[in-house]
């Protein structure tokens, strides 16, 4: 019989997590040098996925580009969509009926939730709770059936247009996003009382990988993660854009850092949501959804541009160096998960490695828009 | 020790919570099919890949403007035509669509002037061969014809 391996006391191995692992989220590999059970080390490994987005941006026309972006976070695809569109407006000068941007926000606000269903119920099914998602994956449903009704498709949506919409919405869908308020604050009802008022859930959250507000700043994280670490940072107040301003919404904040609180800021998100399609519905003027002179060539003259938008996963940005020319000079594309998930290196060290991962997830990350 | 109760307690009453509501849930009304033997009904406006538009007379209203290749942002359409003697305009005689590569914008069906594509409401496409996505529209308009 051979003699059991005995580590020294200092001794660590290294090990590897992806590019092809469940909890990961798509294709995201994380080298950790453990020891024993807790991160000594850990290392996120990028590019799997890389598609040239930016540089494709760079050859393609401005319309061409337009299904690019909801290819991007294929959750929350319409918050990015709308940021090209604001940017190259801005650009181009080009002036978007009132009824056309209030369609966009209550497309974004309902993409957001549809977003943040997927986002809390895959979390709460990493730490091993199976069916939250699927009640979550019900009311999502609701959303992208309702969405798809209007655009065309279910994930990648190619809606918005440089001056306006595709087509437009119809009574149908008001009937239903008007359904689906009261429906979407009974089931919040139901999560509170299935994850929130968990005893397990709440045990195994709270205190997990604490964020302090200067690592947030430190790494440029925005959204959730930000908000939950005591950042009152929200695009949409901050740095107002759209119809935003006419809207009446709070931003939640909470102070903890830990992932419970980055969970509680997805679920107060989700109200507030709510609350602003509500408005939105009962102010949504009448009148075209496309300017009358919408420019067929998009050629924005010779500058640099930039646009911020807050989406379900933080802040994006996009940046428009223009020539003159049908093409983009640079289109560089900000994503708010790349800086999200960059702080994982350094603030999971020392916890243990299923600690870890439940702080991973309650990033929220969404790999393709990491890799872009 | 009354910590040590308690905890067994919300426990217990976390359980009893959770199974309620699954309980529930047990009872609420289905919302899955059983696919493929039911389906849902498509969308209206869902974007399926294109298709070329039939005239009165069953014929293509497509001129060869090309302007939906110059839109296509993949490069998937393919379009051939040529000049019939006697008559002034080219006619079609080869519509391509590379479905590999085509990524359902929508930009072709909105550059054309003329209202000769649309989307169809296909979705169970699936092959293991490439070259089944490869379709000839003008073929497929013809079929619909007879």
């Amino acid at each position: 019989m051979s003699e059991p391996i005995h580590l020294l006391p200092d001794e660590t191995f290294v090990l590897n997590v992806g590019p092809q692992h469940p909890a990961t989220h798509g294709v995201l590999r994380i080298k950790m040098r453990m020891h024993g059970e807790y991160v000594a080390e850990a290392e996120t490994v990028l590019g799997y996925i890389h598609r040239m987005h930016e540089k494709m941006g760079e050859l393609k026309t401005y319309p061409q580009f337009l299904m690019n972006l909801s290819r991007m976070d294929y959750l929350g695809a319409l918050a990015y969509c709308h940021g090209h569109v604001l940017v190259v407006e801005k650009a181009s000068g080009i002036q978007v009926p009132e009824r056309a941007e209030y369609i966009r926000v209550i497309t974004v606000e309902l993409n957001r939730i549809a977003s943040h269903l997927f986002g809390v119920g895959s979390f709460v099914m990493d730490l091993g709770g199976f069916s939250p998602l699927m009640y979550m994956l019900q009311d999502r449903e609701y959303i992208l059936d309702m969405l798809e009704a209007v655009t065309g498709a279910r994930l990648t949506y190619c809606y918005y247009r440089f001056g306006g919409l595709y087509n437009d919405i119809d009574d149908t869908f008001i009937a239903r996003a008007r359904a689906f308020i009261p429906r979407c604050r009974e089931s919040l009802k139901k999560y509170h009382r299935l994850i929130t008022e968990n005893i397990i859930f709440r045990k195994r959250l709270e205190g997990n990988v604490y964020l302090s507000s200067e690592m947030c700043r430190k790494y440029g994280a925005t959204g959730g993660v930000a908000r939950a670490s005591g950042i009152n940072f929200d695009v949409r107040k901050n740095e107002p854009y759209s119809v935003y301003p006419e809207f009446n919404f709070e931003v939640p904040v909470f102070t903890e850092g830990d992932s419970m609180a980055r969970y509680k800021v997805k679920m107060a998100e989700i109200e507030q949501s709510l609350r602003i399609i509500e408005q939105g519905l009962d102010k949504l003027p009448d009148g075209p959804i496309m300017p009358e002179k919408a420019p067929k060539i998009i050629k924005p003259p010779a500058g640099d541009y930039y646009q911020a938008v807050e989406t379900s996963k933080g802040s994006f940005g996009i940046r428009l160096v223009s020539d003159g020319s049908k093409n983009p000079y640079r289109l560089k594309l900000r994503s708010p998960s790349y800086s999200n998930v960059s702080l994982f290196d350094e603030a999971c060290v020392g916890s243990m490695i299923m600690d870890a991962m439940a702080f991973f997830g309650s990033l929220d990350l969404v790999v393709p828009e990491i890799d872009r | 020790m009354i910590g040590y109760f308690q905890e067994i307690f919300t426990g217990l009453w976390s359980l009893f919570v959770g199974m309620s509501i699954s309980f529930k849930e047990f009872f609420s009304p289905v919302v899955t099919v059983e696919y493929p033997y039911e389906t849902v009904t498509m969308a209206p406006r869902f974007r399926g890949h294109i298709d070329l538009v039939p005239d009165e007379n069953g014929a293509t209203k497509c001129v060869l403007c090309m302007a939906c290749e110059r839109a296509c942002p993949s490069g998937c359409i393919t379009i051939e035509g040529e000049k019939k003697e006697g008559e002034k305009k080219k006619t079609l005689t080869l519509y391509q669509l590379d479905f590999t590569r085509c990524s359902l914008c929508g930009c072709c069906v909105e550059a054309c002037n003329f209202e000769a594509i649309d989307f169809s409401k296909e979705y169970n496409l699936a092959s293991t061969r490439k070259e089944d996505f490869y379709f000839d529209l003008l073929k497929r308009l013809q079929e619909k014809r007879q």
